[in-house]
């Protein structure tokens, strides 16, 4: 046994659990929103997750950006079979154990290139869209600094990544050629069998070779346990938290707006004595504080853990707010915006949290210290941004929850907002005209 | 189609001791807005040009709470609800049509969680249905021959998924049915929704009805169709604004069916 076995096991072993520890702390957050029962009519979530998510369904609606995805994706998928042998050469010394496939694993290997060079591609042309092209949607200020980082670091890893697993394979086909001991001869290189004879490859010593596949053997795993870890500080949460994020999706019609079942009770006891008021309900304890229950959502304590997963969903690609009416006309509100505030509170409540030993402290602040109310005023609940996400993220859901907030906590709205109230309040209709006037229509 | 008496409401049926058909549920635009009124008549027209026996509430008639609700005031629209639904459920109303898609909209899908369930249609969902039974005909009539765009309303379209009934009724007329850059699931709202109707919109480049009015003269129409008293108010605005209203007519399916039909 080479000392290799010992630190690739100590390398998985660590990679592995600070991921799950990373992934419990993801967890812990989501569940500091408030419960909501998402788990009937499963049968549709299933469809609605294997459409949407599996199936890249609502990707595609837009074809260029939607079949590079797919390629990026499928890429990812299955060229996660070759991490599998990787991990397992790594544990037991082995090299391409999965060689004794024969036929097949010639067309596995054979496929893993071509994915891997489209992968490759795809993220160079992400990467000009990004930065070269600068589409609108990438280029907006909500992503300036870190977000605007974090892409580009997304798409130069998974491009470096393909590189060092082309790479590899060229170095291994020429030690093959050269029938070095342990390089068994196995698989297919349609990609990188022109790359190492472009590199010249078949005329390099052994030596050589061998130092050139072990690095990118051990870049290639290394990068993906690296990258494994950095999806919990990163808006790429998006490739695991994307499938139970559909199978949660809201599966009414897209304007019915949530219910507040206090607010119903209350007013079923204003309208007749013979109902009782609804009985106080107990403070929530969440992080060791009682959260009261508030009408409307003031912070992410208040939004349900629903809100609190798309959030952590998002992975900022912007179709929402390309379609947003109120932003295509210059107004503030960006439904992105909303989610990448929404994530950002929640991840400021989590240090805090930790900070505190597991316990909360009111650090004065609120999804309203980052969301003002000139966006949340701007929205026109028209659902273009529930359309356009391809992951099924409601943004209008947490705009609704906090104009509640605003209006029944803080009695602040816009002045025309509260003539209407008032109208709706004295006359039943928005405007100024009395029940009497109802029928006025049928004699004019 | 002004004569009061042919306009029979709740009260009276059940005083009579009869049910209707259905209840057409008229909505506060359609009563009090002028324009909307206009909408109203041309919907009563096809309904007794069917003979469907309707009636409407009447006096007894009162929003939704469909604005207060989206604009965060749960208690007033509760109040409106539970009210409405007592009304509704006191005459046994079994199918209600509105020409109003927030009105559609919140009868619908808000309703049955305060214990009003209801079979609730658009009135281009039943002006539709009404044709395929053979109960109205059009033959193209005035509007044959010219080139209509249909403007989705979001809380029809990708609200409720009903984006073919108004393309289905638009379609008899023997018009050239011309669709916008963004349509049915992308179609691009007028910038009244979520209670903005009855508020100043927030400071921006431009105003949302304006993009869209843009937008729906750019392919060309004659007439731009609305299914929605609230996108009809926008969009005339924004024509005007473009200055094309001696060109481009806004109106509601239910008026180009009246008329086309000369019911």
């Amino acid at each position: 046994m080479s000392i290799a076995q010992p630190v690739f096991i100590v390398l998985l072993a660590a990679g592995a659990a600070l991921f799950g520890r990373n992934l419990m702390r993801v967890r812990r957050n989501i569940l500091l929103g408030r419960d909501e029962d998402r788990t009937d009519r499963r049968a549709e979530r299933w469809a609605v997750m294997a459409r949407v998510a599996l199936g890249q369904g609502k990707m595609v609606v837009r074809p260029v950006a939607g079949l590079l995805h797919i390629i990026v994706y499928a890429g990812f998928v299955i060229i996660n079979i070759e991490v599998l042998e990787i991990l397992v050469d790594g544990v037991f010394g082995t090299h391409r154990a999965f060689a004794f496939l024969g036929p097949a694993y010639d067309l596995l290997i054979g496929s893993f290139e071509v994915l891997a060079l489209g992968v490759w591609a795809a993220c160079a042309i992400f990467l000009v869209r990004r930065n070269l092209i600068r589409l609108r949607r990438f280029v907006m200020k909500e992503l300036d600094g870190w977000p605007r980082t974090d892409a580009n670091l997304i798409l130069a890893t998974e491009i470096a990544l393909m590189s060092a697993f082309l790479l590899m394979n060229a170095a291994d086909l020429a030690l093959q050629q050269q029938q070095v001991e342990h390089y068994v001869q196995a698989g297919a290189f349609p990609v990188s069998g022109p790359l190492a004879a472009l590199l010249g490859f078949h005329g390099l010593a052994p030596a050589t070779l061998i130092a050139v596949e072990r690095f990118c053997w051990w870049f290639h795993i290394v990068g993906i346990l690296a990258f494994l870890n950095y999806l919990v500080v990163s808006k790429h949460l998006h490739i695991l938290l994307a499938f139970p994020n559909t199978w949660y999706s809201k599966l009414e019609p897209r304007t019915r707006l949530a219910d507040m079942p206090r607010v119903a009770g209350e007013v079923r006891s204003m309208l007749d004595p013979a109902v009782p008021p609804p009985a106080a309900t107990a403070p929530r304890t969440v992080a060791g504080v009682e959260v009261p229950e508030r009408f409307g959502a003031r912070d992410v304590f208040d939004l349900s853990w629903k809100n609190l997963l798309d959030a952590y969903t998002c992975t900022e690609c912007g179709r929402c707010t390309s379609e947003c009416p109120a932003n295509l006309t210059g107004k503030l509100l960006s439904p992105r915006k909303v989610m990448m505030d929404t994530r950002d509170r929640l991840e400021e409540v989590g240090r805090a949290i930790d900070a505190g030993k597991g316990v909360w402290k009111d650090d004065g602040k609120s999804l309203h210290t980052r969301i003002s109310e000139e966006e949340l005023w701007a929205c026109t609940t028209c659902n273009a941004c529930t359309q356009a996400c391809p992951v099924n993220i409601d943004p209008v859901d947490i705009i609704m929850q906090m104009r509640r907030y605003k209006v029944m906590e803080e009695s602040s709205t816009r002045p025309a907002l509260t003539g209407m109230f008032n109208n709706v309040e004295n006359n039943g209709a928005p405007w100024a005209f009395g029940p009497d006037k109802r029928m006025d229509w049928a004699r004019g | 189609m002004t004569d009061p008496d042919r306009i029979p409401t709740m009260a009276e049926l059940a005083a009579a001791g009869e049910a209707p058909e259905v209840l057409f549920w008229v909505g506060c635009a359609g009563a009090f807005d002028d324009r909307a009124r206009r909408i109203t008549k041309a919907f009563v027209r096809i309904l007794n040009a069917a003979r469907v026996r309707f009636a409407v509430l009447g006096t007894e008639e009162s929003c939704t709470g469909d604005p207060a609700r989206r604009a965060g005031n749960e208690f007033l629209f509760q109040m409106q609800a539970q009210q409405n639904v007592a009304v509704l459920n006191g005459y046994g109303v079994k199918r209600i049509v509105t020409a109003c898609p927030h009105c559609f909209n919140t009868l619908r899908n808000e309703y049955p969680a305060l214990g009003g369930s209801y079979e609730v249609m658009h009135h281009t969902q039943f002006i539709n249905a009404l044709m395929k039974e053979g109960r109205i005909r059009v033959e193209g009539g005035s509007f044959q021959g010219k080139r209509i765009t249909f403007h989705d309303p979001c809380y029809l379209g990708r609200g409720n998924g009903e984006y073919e009934a108004p393309r289905e009724v638009l379609l008899k007329l023997d018009a050239a049915l011309v669709e916008m850059k963004r349509s049915r699931a992308q179609g691009f709202c007028c910038g009244a929704g979520g209670a903005q109707m009855f508020k100043e919109a927030e400071p921006g480049a431009k105003e949302v009805n304006h993009e869209r009015s843009e937008e729906a003269v750019a392919t060309g129409a004659h007439i731009i169709a609305a299914g929605c008293p609230f996108c009809n108010t926008m969009l005339t605005d924004g024509v005007k604004k473009l200055q094309q209203e001696g060109k481009v007519q806004v109106l509601d399916v239910a008026e180009l069916i009246a008329g086309a039909g000369e019911l």
